[in-house]
């Protein structure tokens, strides 16, 4: 059975870019791709690392030597120790798709309103009717 | 104040000696208390002049933030390794550190061209350390870092510190104009051992002046990475093969940061070469691969991941269990974290033997 | 042990090519007056990584004696005969390319290859040949290689591991364009032109310190082609390494396959992990073996190489690896040893299989006349 927690407001996770929350003693990295959010554990399938501290950015090809592409920007994490990349959406490694991937949460944008409602609300945030709310399932 | 949870959580229980923390100044002024004025003026105006193209950076820039940690950049400036307290909090306390072994190559005067200037900065990099790391936290032991290209200054440097339980080893670059084991190389030896004390041996970012490959420099970083094994190959090639051990039977020597798997490969490809040309070196008397087993100690950063993870348990005896030591190389980007490096089950003599025992028997902590 | 079959194809012998006189036939009038002249001649050609009367270089029983006045005697009585070789695939460290002058250089090499085709490949159908070239200009060695490819009993081209730069790199690209497009593997040879230090720690003092180091120079060399993209640029392109020994292969496969996952964005076009490349694309003789007699620490090896296709049969002929006729290591499986003597070669270099069926061919043909 899953618990809903409330992250942040949409406005604070501006896309591309990201905010590291601890929910239920985790460390949880929520990232705002073009405007869909998703959560990703803060912790390196390869060694343990706080990979949510790494660095957003695209998905780096080429069509042979010297014909540089960067593409799907905004969409890979990479890892602030070994540089290994992950796709944010997906959780999976690029190098190691089948064999490496980082836990992923789940995610929902929650309007206020069904928020003031009930045990849902953070202590820590102001609720605003008006505002949308950053939830993740744990 | 609260540390983050996962610091919390991460110091427990775990306790290990690392062999490889990488210390650095915020800026060339942190050693200006250690340097005359004339060094200062100096290093105002011409600065350093080393064996590269670039003054500011490597010709093979790293891959992500300069080759850091990201999160090893201190948040009031400077270089990862500059800050002591993030240092400690990082690292240091959550990572059960009982011993930290300090190889504080930047700015410590191997590369340095000019001789004197490099003199200076190999003997303030070494106060430096005491002043700046060992007094603050006795968990740290410094190494002496001495000028490989001027082994008369590196034999005073050693003799100057000699008998100071703050200094552990004698730190040298094999990154050499010349390979270690030639007699250049050997009162650097002689001191060491008089000293009671290992030597150190780390690859330096900075290329001795020879190309990196036998067949040139490489284009890539990847390549450049891969250079820090086989110039280590070399080096132990030249230690063995030029009779070092038979000359100082007492002489330990410990491979910091070069990888360690490829050394029983090294020892047998020597041995058969040794049985059909050892009239060349006479003053090798034994196999080869015996005097590695006898004098070599590895560190195990950056770890191998093979496929199959129980190949390194055969890597590890083949090597010999009690040569193997645990490090981190704390703050680069391919940092080994105590919990996760090692990924298959050790017993706990040999996991005490890895993280603990085999160096503090070494450097006789 | 010995050989248990017949019919195994050597994949790395030598010969030698007795001196500059034979050469000069095959060179230009302009070159002959050089040569001869400026008493270039007069010197001989041996590369520094092998020292001619070296206990390493030729093994004593293969030493020739002045009784022995012909090459290809001593090769079919030291070597064909004894190993009862289907082939043998010989290459020739000739000196020239050690020259800086890259015309008279490129010039030796195709005396050297013409010499290598009058001299021994007409004379003995069971030798086969890779094309000496200069590499340090390389138009002129794609020059040398069109020029030789027409002959199918030239099944690869030659190269030292070492020279004037890793051999990845893009300007070294049209050989490996020509080899490819003629179905010729590249045999990059243990040896080196000394235009760098053999080391990245320096001038080392010995030459056992600098033939146990060639490993490392095929360890770079392996890091380079998969970091410039070599094997994705030439997709049919067979790498094989010779003389390189094979016990550091996993440190290697380990190493290079995690860096990657680390380095991919600085090299792109290196679009799968370094194992898979490392074990579809490269071959390596089997000499030395540079390992413990021990099978069971042989087959550890092995198994951690993890694949049967890379080694190649080789002699090494007359270097001295091994005594007597015990070529092959102990604990390999009949199996094994039919796959590295017999098929594993024939896969490494197409050319074999044609030049043999054009031997046929022509056998076929001559005994219906």
């Amino acid at each position: 059975m899953t618990t809903r927690h409330v992250i942040a407001k949409t406005g604070e996770i501006a896309p591309g870019s990201s905010k590291i929350v601890t929910v239920a003693g985790r460390e949880i990295g929520v990232f705002n791709v073009g405007g869909d959010f998703y959560a990703l554990a803060n912790r390196c399938p390869h060694a343990g690392a706080a990979l949510c501290e790494g660095f957003i950015s695209g998905l780096v090809g080429a069509d042979g030597p010297n014909k540089y592409r960067l593409e799907r920007k905004g969409e890979f994490i990479r890892c602030p120790y070994h540089g290994w990349e992950f796709d944010i959406r997906t959780g999976q490694s690029w190098c190691d798709p089948k064999s490496m991937k980082v836990r992923q949460f789940s995610i929902s944008v929650a309007p206020g309103e069904t928020l003031v409602k009930g045990p849902y609300v953070a202590e820590t945030f102001a609720v605003q009717v008006e505002e949308n709310y950053v939830v993740v399932d744990l | 104040m609260n540390a983050p949870l996962r610091e919390q959580k991460a110091a427990q229980k775990l306790m290990i000696v690392d062999c490889d923390i990488h210390p650095i100044q915020r800026s060339a002024k942190d050693l200006y208390p250690f340097l005359s004025k004339h060094w200062r003026e100096h290093l105002e105006t011409f600065g350093g002049h080393v064996r590269q193209g670039l003054i500011e950076q490597t010709m093979w820039p790293r891959m992500m933030a300069a080759g850091q940690r990201a999160d090893a950049y201190p948040a009031q400036g400077g270089p990862p390794g500059s800050d002591f307290e993030l240092m400690k909090r990082q690292h240091l306390d959550v990572n059960g550190v009982e011993f930290g072994m300090l190889v504080a190559l930047s700015k410590g005067g191997m590369e340095e061209r000019n001789p004197d200037l490099a003199r200076a900065l190999s003997s303030a990099v070494n106060d430096w350390q005491l002043e700046a790391w060992v007094k603050r936290d006795a968990r740290l032991k410094a190494g002496i870092v001495v000028t490989g290209e001027d082994p008369a200054h590196a034999v005073a440097e050693i003799e100057k510190r000699a008998g100071d339980p703050s200094f552990a080893q004698v730190i040298l670059s094999p990154r050499s104009s010349e390979p270690l084991g030639r007699r250049k190389c050997w009162p650097i030896y002689a001191a060491a051992v008089r000293a009671g004390l290992p030597v150190g041996l780390h690859p330096a970012a900075i290329p001795g002046g020879s190309a990196s490959s036998g067949a040139g420099w490489p284009t890539y970083y990847m390549q450049e990475h891969h250079t820090f094994v086989t110039g280590s190959q070399a080096t132990a090639v030249s230690l063995v093969m030029e009779g070092v051990f038979e000359e100082f039977p007492d002489l330990r020597i410990a491979m910091i940061e070069a990888g360690f798997s490829w050394a029983p490969a090294l020892g047998w490809r020597m041995d058969r070469v040794w049985e059909r040309m050892r009239k060349e070196t006479p003053h090798v008397k034994r196999p080869p691969s015996e005097y590695m087993r006898e004098h070599f100690w590895f560190a195990t950063q950056p770890m191998e991941e093979p496929e199959n993870p129980q190949d390194i348990l055969q890597v590890f005896e083949w090597i010999g269990w009690d040569r193997i030591m645990f490090s981190t190389d704390y703050p680069h980007w391919d940092f080994d974290d105590p919990r996760q490096a090692i990924r298959v089950r050790l017993t706990d003599e040999q996991r005490e033997k890895i993280f603990r025992a085999n160096a503090k028997a070494l450097y006789r902590l | 042990m010995k050989l248990p079959l017949d019919g195994a194809i050597d994949c790395d012998a030598h010969m030698s090519v007795p001196n500059v006189a034979a050469l000069l036939p095959f060179m230009s009038d302009y070159w002959r007056d050089q040569i001869v002249n400026r008493y270039i001649d007069r010197a001989g050609f041996n590369l520094m990584s092998y020292p001619p009367r070296s206990p390493f270089t030729v093994r004593d029983d293969w030493r020739p004696t002045s009784a022995d006045k012909d090459g290809l005697d001593v090769l079919r009585r030291d070597l064909l005969d004894p190993f009862r070789l289907s082939t043998a695939i010989c290459h020739t460290l000739h000196g020239s390319i050690a020259l800086f002058n890259e015309d008279m250089g490129a010039e030796f090499c195709k005396a050297v290859n013409s010499w290598v085709a009058r001299e021994r490949l007409d004379r003995e159908p069971r030798l086969r040949a890779s094309i000496l070239v200069h590499a340090q200009n390389p138009a002129l060695a794609v020059e040398e290689i069109e020029r030789c490819a027409e002959d199918p009993r030239f099944v690869a081209v030659l190269l030292p591991v070492m020279g004037d730069n890793p051999l990845g790199r893009r300007l070294y690209w049209p050989i490996y364009e020509a080899c490819e497009r003629h179905g010729l593997s590249l045999a990059v040879h243990a040896g080196s032109t000394y235009r760098h230090a053999p080391t990245g720690a320096g001038w080392t003092s010995f030459q056992s310190e600098d033939y146990v180091l060639q490993s490392s120079a095929f360890e770079n060399l392996i890091v380079s082609f998969l970091a410039e993209g070599v094997f994705q640029k030439f997709q049919d392109l067979k790498l094989v390494c010779m003389e390189s020994g094979f016990t550091w292969l996993p440190t290697l496969i380990w190493r290079s396959s995690k860096t990657w996952r680390g380095v991919r964005t600085e090299v792109p076009w290196l679009d799968r992990v370094p194992s898979e490349i490392i074990r579809e694309r490269i071959r390596l003789t089997l000499q030395p073996v540079d390992a413990p007699r021990d099978p069971k620490i042989l087959n550890r090896i092995l198994e951690q190489i993890a694949s049967d296709d890379m080694l190649l049969f080789s002699t090494d002929y007359p270097h001295s690896q091994f005594d007597g006729e015990d070529v092959l290591p102990d604990g390999l499986s009949d199996e094994l040893i039919r796959k590295i003597a017999i098929d594993n070669p024939l896969a490494a270099f197409p050319r074999l299989a044609s030049a043999h069926a054009g031997q046929k061919e022509q056998n076929r043909q001559e005994n219906v006349q």
